[in-house]
């Protein structure tokens, strides 16, 4: 069957295009338009709506295997369909940690029989992400894995983070780094600063992020491999990758939907659902690191998804875990950033899909003809109230629930296939 | 016509959530019940059938008896729950724990808990008034409040003294609360320390840091020595007790040569003696430490019957 996106915006920032069209689809790729519509084509009018190459999210927790309570591959991916993601690369640090070939195959196995998206698991970087000793990253590459990480556990030794370069370098394995100087974050529940002083909880130095980025785009420079920050929260590290991009150093980075939008302040009394590492950092962070998704100082917007149950998080601050969930209300929030004119529509669609495809060398990202299914139908326009009830993703730390957002995934395509539909 | 006053605040969670009115309020209700404590017969019925639970997470003697004793002389029934003996050792969440003691209708929880913010969780979950002990690095209301009430005793007012508060301010939520309530009353704060034990941006909570204990002291009214803690090991604050006591500690040829000839020296207590302070300096001239820990009863019998909304009705949220 054929598949008529009709009359939406298309936009493309592989071949550059912005123009209103229809994209068709048959057999979960997209094929060129012809003259006639077939008998029993499905076909939607996307009047005022846009048309995207499926969103990526590079960087999410499904929890699985392990901690199935929180999360699952499939509660994880319907989240992310319903967010507009038709791929997403999960973080190993389940239970067992995702540092063989097994662990890849497991969770593989489930995207494939009851994922709502793609899902592209990441390795670790060391055995159990234990920090000592390298995993088996021919094996995890084989079996399908597209990067390691010890996300979550930063390394802190640097020669293993140099080996870890260099090897993964030789299996064509991205390395994403959790960048944190555990020394000076240790116990720290927040950013430190203004709130930490008036809340009397222990701070995370903007220093414990800076120094590590430092690190690995001096070691990225040595070994000459590709490397990717994750979760970047300060005006520090920021500049410290625009620095080294200049230079040339084959650094990525990624920022996240929570560091763009809000500051150190939602904190507020505690509220737990504002807890993540690294921090919410303060205004002036906040800005700068907006003003690297515009200039380009960043590659990708990620969410760092992470569910927890009310177990982790209904706890004294200081007690409860770091993290929030992220799949269904990043779109919305990026599209704010359209809004506010900090970035177009073109380098939010490269920001979210084109880019985080070409770093972790995956398919999508483009509406190529000849290329595979994966697209998103965004309704800029749409507004909804982010509600606790209407949260898929089996964790609801969220500090967006009750917030009022614009703009909204409305079909979503995964190979063809209809993963979210909210069209009437 | 003037709007009569009245006291709305069914939790006490911290200095912070006072208003200027609000705490002389309850100063003017400490003093009238600090005279029942002199009495020979140290009880009035004011609490009588109302149940207050001491809740403690943290070792304590004095904030702990303190709270017992102002209770039982408004005839309240206390119980006291040590950390050690609760469910927390069976791995039970404080929000349980408190939703069990909820359960049995207690009117006051009084709460010291290791975590900062603590007591404001209970005040989601149970009905009873929440009255912090102590949280974390936050807050010690109490403390303030009796500082301030033994300050206002000897010097009649708070507005415009000079206060110095020096130790570890970074790690006490007694200097957190005292800054607060200090210069909510028109005081100036100044603190000295290592900038070790500074915690970041001071400033916003109205304090001024100054370089030196020299620099503090200077023609202070009031002197606050804080207790230092043993060297902790993860976090290399201090060299040495030895070397602390050398250039931060408080002894009389400091004071004598800086701080005003009537300064009120005070210590939240326990003392290290010659650490912080010296033992001339403790049991020396200006010395009100002793009048801070019997102000401490007055303050908390204050508290706990201005939260159960005595004057007309229980107050509100």
């Amino acid at each position: 069957m054929i598949t008529i996106l009709q009359n939406g915006r298309l936009i493309d920032p592989v071949s550059g295009v912005d123009e209103k069209g229809d994209l068709w689809i048959e057999d979960g790729f997209i094929i060129p338009g012809r003259e006639t519509i077939p008998e029993h084509s499905q076909v939607f009018d996307l009047q005022g709506k846009w048309i995207v190459p499926g969103l990526i999210d590079m960087h999410v927790h499904l929890r699985e295997p392990g901690e199935e309570y929180k999360e699952t591959v499939e509660s994880g991916t319907r989240a992310a369909a319903a967010g507009g993601f038709t791929a997403v690369a999960c973080m190993p640090n389940t239970i067992p940690v995702n540092d063989c070939a097994s662990v890849t195959q497991l969770i593989l196995e489930a995207a494939k029989s009851k994922g709502s998206a793609k899902v592209y698991p990441v390795g670790a970087i060391s055995k159990g992400s234990q920090g000592t000793g390298l995993a088996e990253y021919g094996e995890l590459k084989e079996a399908g894995a597209v990067a390691v990480t010890d996300d979550g556990l930063p390394v802190l030794d640097s020669q293993l983070m140099r080996r870890a370069m260099e090897y993964a370098g030789s299996h064509d394995l991205l390395v994403m780094s959790h960048s944190e100087e555990i020394a000076l974050s240790r116990n720290g529940t927040m950013n430190e600063g203004v709130v930490s002083t008036r809340l009397g909880l222990r701070g995370i130095p903007v220093a414990a992020e800076a120094i590590m980025v430092y690190r690995e785009i001096a070691l990225a420079e040595l070994t000459g491999q590709r490397t990717h920050i994750a979760h970047v929260s300060t005006a520090a590290a920021t500049d410290l990758i625009a620095q080294s991009k200049a230079r040339g150093v084959q650094i990525t980075a990624e920022t996240t939907p929570h560091y763009f939008t809000l500051t150190e302040e939602a904190v507020g009394d505690y509220n737990t659902n504002a807890k993540m590492n690294p921090p919410l950092r303060t205004e002036e962070d906040r800005q700068a690191i907006r003003k690297g998704l515009q200039d380009g100082t960043f590659d990708a917007i990620a969410t760092d998804h992470a569910p927890h149950s009310v177990i982790e998080k209904e706890l004294e601050f200081d007690q409860a875990a770091n993290g929030i969930i992220g799949l269904e209300t990043s779109l919305p929030l990026a599209l704010g950033l359209v809004r506010d004119g900090v970035i177009d529509a073109m380098r939010m669609v490269e920001l979210m899909s084109s880019a985080p495809a070409r770093i972790l060398k995956v398919e999508g990202g483009t509406l190529a003809a000849g290329t595979v299914a994966d697209v998103t139908v965004i309704d800029p326009d749409k507004e909804f109230v982010f509600t606790k009830e209407s949260i898929l993703s089996k964790g609801k730390n969220s500090p967006f629930i009750d917030w009022k957002l614009q703009g909204k995934a409305v079909l979503t395509i995964m190979d063809g296939r209809i993963t979210h539909n909210e069209l009437s | 016509m003037k709007k009569t006053y009245r006291f709305q605040h069914k939790h006490i969670l911290g200095i912070e959530q006072l208003s200027v009115t609000d705490i002389f309020h309850i100063l003017d209700t400490a003093i009238s019940f600090k005279e029942i404590s002199s009495r020979p017969i140290k009880k009035v019925p004011t609490l009588k059938g109302k149940t207050i639970i001491n809740f403690f997470f943290e070792p304590s003697t004095r904030t702990r008896l303190s709270f017992e004793i102002a209770a039982k002389r408004m005839s309240a029934d206390t119980f006291n729950i040590a950390a050690s003996t609760s469910s927390a050792q069976k791995g039970e969440t404080l929000i349980d724990t408190a939703c069990n003691l909820e359960a049995m209708n207690p009117d006051i929880i009084i709460i010291r808990h290791g975590s900062s913010g603590a007591p404001g969780l209970l005040t989601r979950y149970v009905n009873a008034a929440i009255i912090n002990a102590g949280d974390g690095t936050h807050e010690h209301p109490s403390q303030a409040l009796l500082d301030l009430m033994t300050v206002r005793e000897h010097k009649g007012t708070i507005e415009g003294l000079k206060v110095a508060i020096v130790g570890d301010i970074a790690h006490s939520r007694v200097a957190h609360s005292n800054i607060l309530g200090f210069t909510k009353l028109g005081a100036e704060v100044n603190v000295a320390g290592p900038a070790t034990f500074m915690p970041p941006h001071l400033d916003s909570l109205g304090a001024q840091v100054c370089d030196t204990v020299v620099e503090a002291v200077t023609d202070a009214d009031v002197v606050m020595a804080l207790r230092i803690q043993k060297e902790r090991q993860d976090d290399p604050l201090i060299p040495s007790l030895r070397e602390y006591a050398q250039f931060y500690g408080i002894n009389h040829s400091l004071l004598s040569k800086y701080a005003r000839p009537d300064a009120l020296i005070m210590h939240p207590g326990p003392i290290n003696r010659g650490v912080e302070m010296n033992p001339d300096v403790a049991d020396g001239k200006g010395s009100v430490i002793l009048e801070q820990v019997t102000n401490g009863v007055a303050v908390r019998m204050a508290l706990l019957y201005l939260v159960m909304g005595q004057e007309g009705g229980r107050a509100e949220a």
